[in-house]
């Protein structure tokens, strides 16, 4: 009896311990309060797996825009100031719109998104009924910008959200982009694809990749799929890619999955040529992955940590000291994100006490009209359907490092 | 009072739950109506009742009839698709939207129920603890289907494919499930109300069971399953009567949580749901109807509330010790005769029963 309410004790002892030692953490990451001028300080919210499985993606992101706002903030300290707060959805929409309905409560005036495709879907919708401003860095679902139609009906199942815009590619661009590229550089003559079919990204990627594969003729031998539950062996779609004489495997996928496949296709005496897409960006710097195993993979991404550009590597380095870590595109978006956000906020003219819904009309006048240079390409435009236009680069792995082709 | 005092204990906790419902009920929808709840708190009325329900649900086949399922999540995916995909389709059929709300539930609780009757056919003949496994397969099973199954919707009705989406569709058709995107366009037409209403339906079935022969045959299944048998009750048959209208159940809630958010996926309804539920089960009591109202609400809302949302990276972490200070507190002696001073005459509950 004794040692139960010692235990309870302790255990009610430890919780205040904890929630008071957090309690400075907490204070720690919010915006620090605009000084002098009286300029006030605009909220933009952002969701995004800070936990759970696809944590690696939500950290980036908001890694990536904290970097942009302290950098702004620095830069313009008489200027327009910013407010930044990312909340957890743990890669759920449930849980994203929770997270949406928090930064409403907090008073959130332009929105950077949802940073994964499930979760973006569930969000835009609610952005577009309350009429928030709604710039997503990387869920590159067509659903989540709405009004593009089914590549297998050809109807619009989901009416264009007019508020909603994505700074990554869109994944079908991304999908026959790919087909394109392997075409034109005759890259293969035999190719096999697998892809994590119950992933909206790698999905979206697949079916568009497929579409424009039988257009240009290209000879796919092997289709094979995986999910969540089974990303850890690949020896069945490995083994049928093989079987099936495939010199050519397009992986649309990220690069957790990927490490995997590489690592047992060597296992396997496996080596044909390898093609990813932007999510494989980040692949040699997943721990414990010998980058050798990753010599030649090809692959388009919008972004390069190993640029010589001034920008790219002022935000690499930035990123590296203050989070020992190199940042992949997910951070690099969310960078161009608040950038881009801002660049508008101040053409458009807009002071931190206006309200979301103005806020929300002036800037999508802007961003359909406005040119953007950032990390992820130069001369970045939106249009009315809220994709972006920029070019992929092609980049090839090679001494363990992103070496662009041609 | 004193009439409340002198009812019979089952009776009595039994209406109490009514009334707390009704209660929260009548405070939360005004406020609702007036826009004085946080937009959080707003946005998770529905689902909240939809977790109710699930909790209630479960709680009568873990509670009541005494067999561990680990694929309750399942069902809520059955009900939740069907449920979905039939209130997409009939979009202008019936253009009341409380009317195919109704609907969908309805559907969602028969093809729940429809699957419920179906795994139990087999299972249920089993002892011991064969039932949590299978349910717990079945859970990924449904999991596996939906993530396969592409449905959608032209003049001439319903069109499915399995594994590839190779749906033709006529003039105007529409994809409704899209496979592993699950649905991305649902339009929200679960209300609190009818939340609301589906739990006080679902107390209603529970208790009228409970209380019935059936309900006797039920539980004495789960306290003496040798000795209900040798005195001529009907193993499998009322296995199966708690099991499915369970389900259904389940099915019901499914659907009204997938019609109040945008846009659901199958994943959503994976072991780790069914986990959650039964957490709420434990955690408010097996066979208490009103404890399981109270931890359902209490740990949705829990980790969204204001003071949680403020712990950032530690959220998860707090909300875990919480949860072992909740289960260390509700069990402890000393806390347990505190409770019951206060309620004196109330703790001589009957025993067995629904408490």
């Amino acid at each position: 009896m004794k040692k139960r309410i010692f235990a309870l004790t302790m255990a009610a002892v430890m919780t205040v311990g904890l929630l008071s030692g957090c309690g400075g953490g907490a204070t720690e990451t919010k915006a620090p309060s605009p000084e002098g001028n009286g300029a006030a300080a605009i909220k933009i919210g952002g969701v995004g797996p800070l936990t759970g499985g696809a944590a690696i993606y939500g950290n980036a992101a908001a890694r990536g825009a904290e970097i942009a706002k302290d950098e702004i903030n620095a830069a313009n300290p008489d200027g327009l100031q910013i407010e930044l707060r990312y909340e957890d959805d743990a890669h759920d929409a449930e849980k994203s719109v929770n997270a949406y309905n928090t930064l409403k409560g907090w008073g959130m005036q332009v929105f950077l998104g949802s940073v994964t495709s499930t979760p973006g879907v569930a969000t835009s919708v609610e952005a577009n009924n309350d009429h928030v401003f709604y710039l997503t860095p990387s869920a590159s679902s067509t659903d989540v910008l709405g009004g593009v139609a089914n590549p297998l009906t050809g109807t619009v199942d989901i009416q264009r959200k007019d508020n909603v815009f994505q700074m990554c590619f869109v994944d079908p661009n991304q999908g026959s982009a790919s087909a394109q590229y392997i075409t034109d550089q005759n890259l293969g003559s035999k190719i096999a694809v697998i892809y994590k079919n119950d992933d909206v990204y790698s999905t979206g990627v697949y079916n568009s990749f497929d579409a424009k594969a039988k257009e240009l003729g290209l000879n796919v031998v092997s289709v094979t799929t995986f999910t969540e539950d089974t990303k850890t062996d690949f020896s069945v779609q490995l083994s049928d890619a093989k079987n099936a004489g495939a010199d050519l495997v397009f992986l649309p996928m990220y690069y957790d999955a990927a490490a995997l496949i590489f690592t047992q296709a060597n296992a396997m005496g496996y080596a044909p040529k390898w093609f990813g897409i932007d999510g494989m960006d980040g692949i040699l710097g997943v721990e414990g992955f010998d980058t050798s195993l990753a010599e030649g993979v090809m692959l388009l991404t919008p972004f390069n940590a190993d640029a010589e550009d001034e920008a790219t590597k002022n935000f690499v380095k930035t990123y590296q000291d203050k989070y020992s870590e190199v940042p992949n595109q997910f951070a690099a978006d969310a960078y161009d994100c608040v950038y881009a956000i801002y660049e508008a906020l101040n053409k458009a003219g807009i002071t931190a006490d206006m309200s979301a819904g103005d806020i929300c009309d002036k800037l999508m006048s802007e961003f359909t009209s406005m040119t953007f240079n950032g990390l992820t390409g130069e001369g970045m435009t939106w249009d009315d359907t809220g994709a972006v236009t920029k070019s992929p680069k092609g980049m090839v792995i090679q001494n363990g490092a992103y070496v662009g082709m041609d | 009072m004193k009439k409340l005092r002198n009812m019979n204990p089952a009776v009595r906790t039994n209406f109490l739950t009514y009334a707390a419902v009704l209660l929260a009920f009548a405070i939360l929808q005004p406020m609702s109506m007036a826009g004085k709840l946080s937009p959080t708190l707003q946005g998770q009325l529905v689902p909240v009742c939809a977790y109710v329900v699930m909790a209630l649900s479960l709680n009568l086949t873990v509670g009541v009839l005494g067999e561990l399922s680990l694929g309750h999540a399942g069902f809520m995916s059955v009900g939740a698709f069907s449920g979905a995909v039939a209130a997409s389709a009939l979009q202008n059929a019936i253009p009341s939207a409380w009317l195919r709300l109704t609907v969908a539930m309805l559907i969602g609780a028969l093809f729940a129920g429809m699957v419920g009757t179906l795994i139990s056919v087999p299972v249920l003949r089993l002892n011991g603890d064969y039932l949590a496994i299978v349910t717990l397969a079945f859970g990924q099973i449904i999991k596996s289907i939906v993530e396969n199954l592409y449905v959608g919707v032209d003049g001439k009705g319903l069109h499915m494919s399995f594994l590839q989406p190779t749906v033709k569709l006529g003039e105007g058709g529409r994809m409704i499930l899209n496979g592993p995107m699950g649905i991305p366009n649902i339009s929200k037409i679960s209300t609190f109300l009818a939340g609301f209403v589906l739990i006080m339906v679902t107390l209603a079935v529970i208790f009228n069971l409970v209380n019935s022969r059936s309900g006797r045959a039920i539980m004495a299944l789960r306290d003496n399953r040798i000795a209900a048998e040798s005195v001529g009750i009907n193993v499998t048959k009322y296995k199966m009567m708690a099991f499915v209208i369970s389900a259904a159940l389940a099915g019901a809630a499914g659907a009204l949580f997938a019609l109040g958010q945008n846009t659901i996926v199958a994943s959503k309804f994976d072991f780790n749901t069914s986990i959650l539920i039964l957490v709420y089960v434990v955690l408010g009591g097996q066979g208490k109807m009103w404890g399981s109202i109270l931890a359902a609400s209490f740990l949705t809302i829990l980790p969204e509330t204001a003071m949680m949302r403020d712990l950032r990276d530690y959220r998860m972490l707090a909300y875990a010790i919480v949860l072992i200070l909740v289960m260390l507190a509700t069990n402890s002696p000393v806390l347990k005769n505190f409770f019951g001073k206060l309620l004196r005459g109330k703790d001589e509950a009957k025993k067995g029963g629904v408490k």
